[in-house]
């Protein structure tokens, strides 16, 4: 749009001065370039500072693939786990009228408003062996606290908005007609929510799942605090950076940073490419009913 | 088996949605629930749906093997925006109401689709079954819609204001054709609109209604011709309406300076409040008074517009009120009738409506 109006210098334009323009473009790409793309680039160049060998023999240590399986374990529990919560408090939200709605919805995004430790220290309250929970799971011998359990809650916990929030907007705004006829029609709540509600928020729902399993899979703080930081055991993969670093272990610490700078890359390519294929859906959408419209108007014509 | 609704009452916080309703739709027929917004017309189709529930009265819990929950009542309903499934095609949609039964009730494969293409071309859409809702028109989406819904062989066909959201020329087409439709297929069905002159067109009987209750049920010939209540007769096409009180047996109009005979139906004690309605296309408007003995009075006019069928006059009386009326062009013409003119209006037919109780009578009129 912006060179339909360039390639007419003479003509007067609307909007801000050019140098209003290109000092705002400017400031954004050079803060971009020092804050992101910078760490971004010292990232890798620290990993492969002696070499592509040294840096994939970090990835065959014990401890570093220890760390990733759990890690992807974690997120394997954590993300399904949120897809039910975030369909089943999506649904609830956005098809029924009840008392403390507002207070449930504002709820769901309080895991955005704490910080991540104190979501840690809660559940070390709950579940340690000092909490409220600890003596009855000592008695059973059930551990939480410093193991796979609670790393498992505390991520959920941290991540439980992103699916729950990408849906809510998008079910309130396609209404609850549709599913009153498939009601009417006989179907049930099973058929329902697979037939009708869920093939109408996929894209919703898939954007919310990518941002929630980046999170699950990144998350530090929470994590840490329940961690306990054993080597081989309970340490995910943000956990063992810190500890190859504070082990002045740059090169391996900065290697298996470099597979969660990755994991971010892909994240926001498969963002991307959600968002621009809900687009392109709802463009050919649009495409289809001006298509319709116009042959109805031929077809009136006709009759 | 006619469906009984009675004394039906439904409020939504202080709003009083339905109030103490009764209705019995007979077997077979095409009726209209016809009222403005808000009058609770779609609160009662709802509740004949099952979709809500009334708090007082009793409606039909059971139309067919189940019990009153709304996917075993066996109805069709239709949506004013169609409510088609976006993401699956017409042929998918149609089908819908077949593919989700249990399996031990769900027809054969080969059943399902001829049972679907035999409802598609019922509705004159066999050839785009394989289409999807956004590559149809509104009209045709609605009978997608109409196919849908009588795929599951509806005891009643409940219909939502089913063409609102189409434009003047498609909608006439398809309440011809729903006329059509409903006499070949026979299904009982209801249809809340607020247009009246859809209601009048398609129904055998309307229901007209406001502010939650009925105010009349008939044939569209009864309703609009023998309106029972002043809200009936005004909503039902044009009025002109003018204050009266009786006096002698007539109503004294001071605004037009004339008197009206009573119906031998209205009250008629002296001093009765009295409302006078004429209809515009029921005014007779000539230079000169024709003497037949009719009650008339004298206007001006002020306004001529004959773009269309009929010619609209807008008139001032003596009191300077202003009235309306409809004429053929050939009568315009006939007697040269231009803005500015003093002329004599005649009602051919009109309406009183009373007050059942004499007001104080302190000798000055009027309302």
């Amino acid at each position: 749009m912006s060179g339909d109006h360039t390639s007419h210098p003479g003509r007067h334009r609307l909007g801000e001065p050019r140098w209003v323009r290109w000092s705002l473009i400017g400031f954004t790409v050079v803060s971009l370039a020092l804050l992101l793309l910078l760490p971004l680039v010292s990232i890798f160049s620290e990993a492969l500072a002696r070499g592509f060998g040294a840096f994939a023999e970090s990835f065959s240590d014990p401890a570093a693939r220890s760390a990733m399986r759990l890690t992807l374990l974690v997120a394997a529990i954590a993300v399904p786990a949120n897809v039910a919560f975030g369909i089943c408090a999506a649904w609830a939200i956005a098809r029924f009228d009840f008392r403390g709605k507002t207070l449930l919805t504002a709820l769901i995004d309080l895991p955005l408003a704490v910080s991540p430790v104190v979501s840690g220290l809660v559940y070390v309250l709950l579940f340690g062996l000092q909490g409220w929970l600890g003596p009855f799971l000592a008695r059973h011998d059930i551990q939480i606290i410093f193991a796979v359990p609670g790393i498992v809650l505390a991520t959920i916990f941290v991540t439980f908005p992103y699916v729950a929030r990408e849906l809510i907007p998008v079910m309130e705004e396609q209404g609850r007609e549709q599913e009153e006829a498939a009601r009417l029609l006989g179907a049930g709540g099973w058929q329902i929510l697979w037939r009708v509600t869920l093939p109408r928020v996929k894209w919703a729902l898939l954007h919310g799942v990518v941002l929630c399993n980046a999170r699950a899979m990144g998350e530090f703080g929470a994590v840490s605090v329940v961690s306990g930081h054993i080597r081989g055991k309970t340490n995910t993969l943000p956990l063992h950076v810190e500890i190859l670093y504070n082990e002045y272990n740059t090169v391996a610490a900065f290697a298996v940073a470099s597979s969660l700078a990755i994991l971010a890359l892909v994240t926001l390519v498969l963002k991307t490419w959600v968002e621009r294929r809900a687009e392109r859906a709802q463009e050919e959408a649009a495409r289809l009913e001006d298509q319709a419209g116009r042959e109805e108007v031929v077809y009136a014509h006709h009759a | 088996m006619p469906i009984t609704l009675e004394r039906l009452s439904k409020r939504f916080g202080r709003f009083a949605a339905l109030d103490d309703v009764s209705l019995t739709i007979e077997d077979g027929e095409l009726l209209a629930l016809l009222g403005p917004s808000g009058s609770g017309k779609t609160t009662l189709l709802r509740i004949l749906a099952g979709l809500d529930v009334p708090d007082a009265g009793s409606g039909p819990v059971d139309f067919g093997d189940g019990g009153d929950r709304a996917d075993e009542r066996r109805v069709g309903f239709v949506f004013q925006h169609y409510a088609l499934f976006q993401h699956m095609t017409v042929f998918d949609n149609v089908a819908f109401g077949l593919t989700v039964r249990p399996r031990r009730v769900r027809p054969e494969r080969e059943e399902i689709h001829d049972r679907v293409h035999k409802l598609l071309r019922l509705v004159q859409l066999d050839a785009l079954a394989h289409r999807y809702p956004n590559q149809l028109s509104g009209g045709q989406r609605q009978r997608v819609a109409l196919a849908r819904a009588l795929a599951v062989e509806p005891r009643v066909l409940l219909l939502d204001e089913p063409f609102g959201a189409l434009d003047a020329r498609v909608r006439k087409e398809l309440r011809a054709w729903l006329r059509r439709l409903h006499a070949e297929i026979g299904v009982t069905s209801v249809l809340v609109t607020h247009d009246q002159e859809e209601a009048l067109e398609v129904a055998d009987r309307v229901v007209v209604m406001n502010q939650g209750r009925i105010e009349q049920v008939g044939t569209p010939d009864e309703v609009f011709h023998h309106p029972a209540s002043e809200f009936v007769m005004s909503f039902l096409g044009d009025v002109n309406r003018f204050h009266g009180r009786i006096s002698n047996g007539k109503v004294q109009v001071e605004e037009l300076g004339a008197a009206v005979p009573l119906e031998a139906t209205s009250a008629s004690a002296d001093g009765v409040n009295a409302r006078v309605f004429m209809r515009p296309h029921d005014l007779t408007v000539a230079r000169d008074d024709d003497g037949a003995g009719q009650p008339s009075f004298s206007a001006t006019i002020v306004r001529v517009n004959a773009a269309g069928p009929s010619v609209r006059i807008e008139l001032e009386n003596a009191a300077g009120g202003a009235l309306h009326a409809t004429l053929s062009a050939d009568e315009l013409a006939r007697d040269q009738l231009a803005v500015g003119d003093r002329v004599q209006v005649t009602p051919r037919r009109m309406r009183v409506f009373t007050d059942p109780t004499p007001v104080g009578t302190d000798g000055k009129g009027g309302a």
